[in-house]
């Protein structure tokens, strides 16, 4: 099945029950509190690697796959690669930078296969690999510099190119879809959308993409300063299999703004919240049954076709969060009227 | 997050280096921030969109583009808008959309070159996201008669659509304005053509959207504004009912269709639709008549102010917080009418209530208002005198208020704050400082007839100390609302262990912004009002406790089982560096300078109350504004700091060698470990953890053997008296508040600092160690420096001990109040562990069990032990 037609199927599954998508890799990797030893595995490195979680894709892919059939376990349809920071920006933290597209396939493999063995068990309920890019640790629309807002630490070409060696990673390694995720500077994922355009035309096929936003403040603006509306504005233009929010904050924090996407979005919705908003010392502790309770809510209100988690769930949670949406309707929607639909940091449209 | 519609579309024109000879200049000369103010303007008086053109010969306009827009990016009052990248050439164009986070508008492409290259270009916008305006232009040329213009448009239509996959709705046609009235025949015809294509495409191209450059219409009156602007109206009224959606105009000049006068609009008129033949000539004829009419400048606001009233001047040096002319203009007011206070009451009182709406409503923030506040006070401290003079009572205040930092605590930052803001809205507040004991506090509310008491504390032994303020209040039969503010202090604490110790009401404040509501609910003058909202928090508070008392809370394990599941470190391999300075070494006079860059922002901001993490807040969409006058200012004060010496950094550091025994850690005299000097006596978590993770005490992160832990204690504080005391003289108290939030920063970035140091050098376990200030902010170094009273080890008792130890009196001229506040204020102290696995965790709840134990251990009643430990008693 080519890439355009598993983007059909899952829309046409997303229409008739609420999926699920796994949790995040990085919570729980900690749990497995990896020393400097483990992360490397015996592997020679100029710098030290321990806290480069995408490199255990290379070095522990039993850790990766384990944590991936943990997803599973607890009902995921949609399971993203551990490939966050797999870019040659953050990558570069490590001394890792030329690994990134190495790191990339490794990841999609890992969890392709993951995803084949559960699909060969239990036929009927196909899992979806999606190869997710992360924000990098470069912002392209907010100089890092305040006494100089005119300066990037980045180009545009520059981000465009490293998404698209990580893009050309997840693709070798097989992923079905590509997920630009917690999507901080819209510029950033523009450069993303482009790279995943380019990657396409390079191999005569389209490469359905799935974007997320994050919001960085509760006044519902991320870091680039664009409401939800605005970036959705931004985005449109690549037809995204998915749009949504994850990160930001929990799902009480969230609920407006999840709200806010529902008479926007001419297409599935796809939300993955954190557990909870962290506590004074920066662990999250909304225990499963909460995440579930209120992300219910939102699927009785009609909001989701797509629900996971973010930063501080678990499988707990994703499990939970599945139970709690199981048997709901999912999110639908109507074409949008035609209008002339633009953004700056605010949304402007013209009928 | 509603949608704005709007029937035409204002393009902002002003920034267009080929329109306007001003912004030409600006962008030459390389202003950049002259160039943003005319975007700013632009998005003032109503553009819904701007339009960037940078096509200067003189110019590297791919460069110019790009810097432009990046400056656009960090202004959110101008980049709320979309942006229309304009220029004739393609590499312009990509440079720009490489720069936009938002979906603008390409202007513009067309199929002058070919339909390959129109193909090409107009995929790419798609690919950057971006709408497009194409120009009725083609291999023969751009188009002029109707005829051209439509089948032209048609033709990249159906190109766009069908081979492009261009969305037709974001497709914008610009039919071509030209100049009429120019005298030539030909052309009195092209405001008619532009108008009727407008209609045909309209039709023909479902939707789409008309553009198109306004200004060029009137290119033949130039010089003539009046009459420029009456042809613009003129023209629109008519183009835009045919169906025009967008032009770029200047949105500032246009005249209103209603308000031109009848004849030129008549001239007009016949010109544009092209009905009489004589129609140029009459104009022609008409125009010198209104030149030099209407001319009027633009905005000069700046200065502006100055000619308004004096009350409009008074209320705007509020809003504005200028105190530069207050003196004066409250002097003129106190002329203009009968009695001096009446100024207060009058028009100081109105700027203010202005200046509480718009805070109340999140228009202001928190710098903003005790800028006014400062304002306030002068004109205040100008009438005094004489309304002292003439001996009149002063008004009535909403309310009176006694407020003071308890006991022992010697923070207040935030209560001055409080006490500023309540001032601003008219409620009458007696400070009474710091290390407060509460019988002071209760002599003043009852001598002063006080409405309400607030307490305010940073550490946590003040909240006891609150406990006891509220017992006594009942046992003397107060009734006044009590109301609980600080750093430490929460609603649920509140709600637990203060409410019940007093009959009155307590509410607990969570900040600056909603003491005045509190306030004004609590003293409102029907009775009804205070009653209702005094239950309302009385029922929420219930609700707390019976939340708390109904279990939710995580289970605990006995000591011993927190103990059985501690951390094992691996000793065997492991030896622990040996400090290569060991001893005490003293820092009498640490050079600031070295500090102000090591700052951490972030708190900084948020003792303003300005939430958001540094430097992204000053960014911020909602607070940024605010947030960078207040760096500004904080620049600028710090400069002055450091320059002229107004504070003196002191610090002590010392090492001993020590070694794990329990849950304690016994320091020796030497290596010998013969001599115990000291014992420190740490808290383990006792709420039930999944695995792996363990119960965590800072004694885990030494060896059981051989070790070395070190003690810091800093200030930033000496020196500070003195000039807060001229700041109260200035009634200055947002420099007061300044101040102390800067020292606090700096005895952090010292402590910081220090702690880098100790790392590479007096320790030395980390010589390599390379990291930048914000990987520093973030600890992603080894080793900690946790503080007696903070989450690790959460006594604040201890610290009279590592004081000794350091002999921090004498060494750093630092003392500990009976609540063990570290004086002077601006200080911090702690411990240094090495080993690379030790982090900063939370003891949280403990049990009983380990309270005993605890009691046991330092040989102190339990009574005691629960005193002290009390904010983390889980029992």
């Amino acid at each position: 099945m080519i890439r355009t037609e598993k983007a059909d199927l899952l829309s046409s599954i997303a229409r008739e029950r609420i999926l699920v998508k796994d949790g995040p890799y990085g919570t729980a990797i900690q749990g497995y509190r990896l020393d400097e030893a483990a992360f490397r595995a015996g592997r020679d490195f100029a710098q030290d690697q321990k806290g480069n979680n995408d490199l255990l894709n290379l070095t522990r892919p039993d850790v990766v796959g384990e944590i991936c059939n943990s997803y599973i376990d607890a009902g995921a349809d949609i399971l993203a690669t551990n490939t966050f920071n797999a870019n040659a920006i953050s990558q570069a933290d490590y001394g890792l930078q030329d690994m990134a597209r190495e790191i990339n396939t490794a990841a999609a493999r890992i969890t392709r296969a993951c995803a084949d063995a559960a699909n060969a068990k239990q036929p009927g309920k196909p899992r979806f690999v999606v190869g997710a890019l992360g924000p990098t640790n470069k912002t392209l629309s907010v100089s890092p510099n305040v006494n100089d807002p005119g300066f990037r630490a980045v180009t545009f070409d520059e981000v465009k190119g490293i998404y698209r060696e990580q893009i050309d990673g997840l693709l070798d390694g097989g992923v079905d879809f590509i997920l630009i995720e917690t999507v901080f500077d819209t510029l950033n994922a523009k450069a993303a959308i482009v790279a995943a355009d380019e990657a396409g035309e390079a191999r005569n096929e389209e490469i359905p993409v799935m974007v997320s936003m994050t919001l960085t403040d509760l006044a519902g603006r991320n870091l680039s300063g664009q409401t939800v509306e605005a970036f959705w504005h931004s985005v449109r233009h690549a037809r995204p299999l998915t749009m949504g929010l994850n990160c930001s904050f929990g799902a009480t924090e969230l609920h407006p703004y999840v709200s806010a996407l529902n008479p926007q979005v001419d297409g599935l919705v796809c939300v993955y919240p954190n557990a909870g908003l962290p506590n004074e010392l920066g662990a999250y502790d909304e225990p499963p049954e909460m995440t579930a309770k209120l992300v219910r809510g939102w699927a009785e209100n009609g909001w989701l076709n797509i629900v996971g988690g973010c930063c501080g769930t678990t499988p707990a949670h994703i499990k939970a969060v599945a139970e709690a949406v199981k048997g709901l309707k999912p999110r639908q929607w109507h074409a949008l009227p035609p209008a002339l639909r633009l953004s700056g940091m605010e949304a402007a449209s013209f009928m | 997050m509603t949608e704005r519609t709007a029937t035409f579309i204002n393009i902002g024109e002003r920034t267009n280096v080929t329109g306007s000879a001003k912004f030409k200049k600006l962008i030459l000369e390389g202003d950049y921030a002259s160039a943003l103010d005319v975007a700013r303007q632009q998005v003032e008086s109503g553009a819904q969109v701007i339009d960037v053109n940078m096509d200067e010969g003189l110019l590297d306009a791919e460069q110019a583009m790009e810097t432009f827009l990046k400056l656009i990016a960090s202004e959110p009052d101008i980049a709320k808008v979309p942006i229309m990248i304009d220029s004739s050439r393609w590499s312009v164009i990509e440079a720009g959309l490489k720069c936009v986070a938002g979906k603008p508008i390409v202007n513009s492409i067309s199929m002058k070159e070919g339909v390959e290259p129109f193909i090409a270009q107009a995929k790419k916008v798609r690919r950057y996201g971006a709408a497009v305006v194409v120009m009725a232009f083609d291999e023969k040329g751009q188009a002029d008669t109707l005829q051209r213009k439509v089948e032209i448009c048609e033709r990249a239509y159906g190109i766009l659509t069908e081979q492009v996959g261009f969305p037709a709705e974001d497709i914008i046609f610009d039919p071509n304005i030209f100049a009429i009235a120019t005298g030539i025949e030909e052309h009195s015809n092209y405001g008619v053509d532009f108008i009727e294509a407008t209609r045909e495409i309209k039709q023909r191209c479902p939707h789409v959207k008309i553009s198109g450059g306004v200004s060029n219409l009137s290119f033949s009156f130039r010089g003539n504004e009046t009459v420029r602007k009456a042809m613009h109206s003129v023209f629109l009224y008519h183009a835009i009912q045919a169906g025009m959606d967008m032009g770029i105009v200047n949105a500032g000049q246009l005249e209103v269709y209603d308000e031109i006068p009848a004849e030129l609009r008549e001239a007009c008129e016949d010109a544009i639709l092209n009905r009489r033949s004589d129609a140029t000539e009459r104009l022609l004829d008409l125009a010198p008549k209104y030149k030099g009419k209407g001319d009027a400048a633009d905005t000069t606001q700046d200065a502006e102010w100055r000619s308004w009233s004096v009350e409009k001047r008074l209320e705007h040096a509020l809003v504005k917080g200028i105190d530069q002319f207050v003196v004066a203009d409250t002097e003129e007011a106190r002329q203009q009418l009968p009695k001096p206070i009446e100024v207060i009451e009058g028009p100081l009182m109105a700027g203010m209530n202005v200046v509480g709406d718009l805070f109340g409503a999140g228009k202001m923030f928190l710098p903003q208002v005790v800028k006014s506040a400062r304002v306030m006070k002068k004109a205040v401290a100008h009438l005094l005198p004489y309304i002292e003079a003439e001996k009149t009572e002063t008004s009535k205040p909403k309310g009176k208020i006694v407020m003071a930092t308890v006991k022992g605590d010697v923070h207040d930052i935030g209560k001055n704050i409080v006490g500023v803001v309540l001032q601003c809205n008219n409620f009458e507040v007696i400070d009474l400082g710091v290390m407060v004991p509460f019988q002071e506090i209760l002599k003043s509310a009852n001598d002063n007839k006080a409405d309400m008491i607030g307490l305010s504390g940073l550490i946590t032994p003040s909240l006891d100390e609150m406990v006891t303020v509220a017992e006594e209040m009942t046992r003397q039969n107060f009734q006044v609302p009590l109301l609980i503010g600080g750093a430490t202090t929460s609603k649920v604490h509140t709600a637990l262990r203060i409410a019940p110790k007093y009959q009155g009401t307590t509410v607990h404040v969570l900040d600056a912004s909603r003491a005045v509501g509190v306030c004004t609910a609590l003293t409102s003058e029907s009775g009804a009002q205070a009653r209702e909202f005094a239950q309302k928090v009385a029922r929420e508070y219930e609700q707390i406790r019976v939340e708390r008392a109904g279990g939710g809370k995580e289970k605990l394990v006995t000591l011993q089982q927190a103990r059985a599941n501690s951390l094992k470190l691996d000793w065997s391999d492991y030896t622990p560096p040996r400090p290569a300075a060991t001893g005490t070494r003293v820092f009498a006079e640490y050079p600031l300078h070295e500090l102000v860059e090591r700052i951490d922002w972030t708190p900084f901001f948020r003792a303003w109350e300005l939430a958001g993490n540094y430097p992204e807040i000053l960014e911020d969409k909602v607070v940024g504004e605010s947030a960078r006058k207040l760096y500004a200012d904080a620049r600028k004060m710090l400069d002055r700091i450091v320059r002229e010496k107004w504070l003196t950094a002191k610090g002590v550091v010392a090492f001993w060698p020590c070694r794990r025994e329990g849950d304690d850690v016994v320091l020796f005299q030497d290596e010998t470990f013969s001599k115990e000097v000291s014992r420190l006596y740490f808290l383990r978590q006792q709420v039930a953890k999944r695995a792996p993770r363990a119960n965590m005490c800072l004694a885990d992160f030494i060896s059981p053997r051989a070790d070395w832990i070190g003690g810091f204690a800093v200030t930033a504080g000496h020196g500070i008296e003195q000039h807060l005391a001229r700041f109260k003289a200035d009634h200055d108290d947002y420099s007061d508040i300044m101040l102390k939030a800067l020292a606090d920063r700096l005895a952090e970035a010292f402590a910081e600092r220090l702690h880098e140091r100790v790392r590479k050098t007096i320790w030395g376990y980390a010589p390599d160690e390379a990291l930048a200030n914000d990987e520093l902010i973030r600890e992603k170094y080894r080793g900690i420096r946790p503080a007696p009273g903070y989450p690790a080890c959460p006594d604040h008792s201890q610290k009279p001990e590592l004081f000794r130890l350091l002999n921090a009196g004498q060494n750093a001229g630092m003392t500990l109040t009976e609540s063990f506040a570290m004086i002077p204020i601006s200080a911090v102290s702690g411990y240094y562990f090495a080993h690379p696995q030790a982090e900063y965790f939370g003891v949280a709840r403990i049990g009983r069990d380990q309270v005993e134990d605890y009691a046991r251990r330092r040989g102190i009643p339990i009574e005691q032990a629960e005193k002290y430990l009390r904010a983390n008693i889980g029992y």
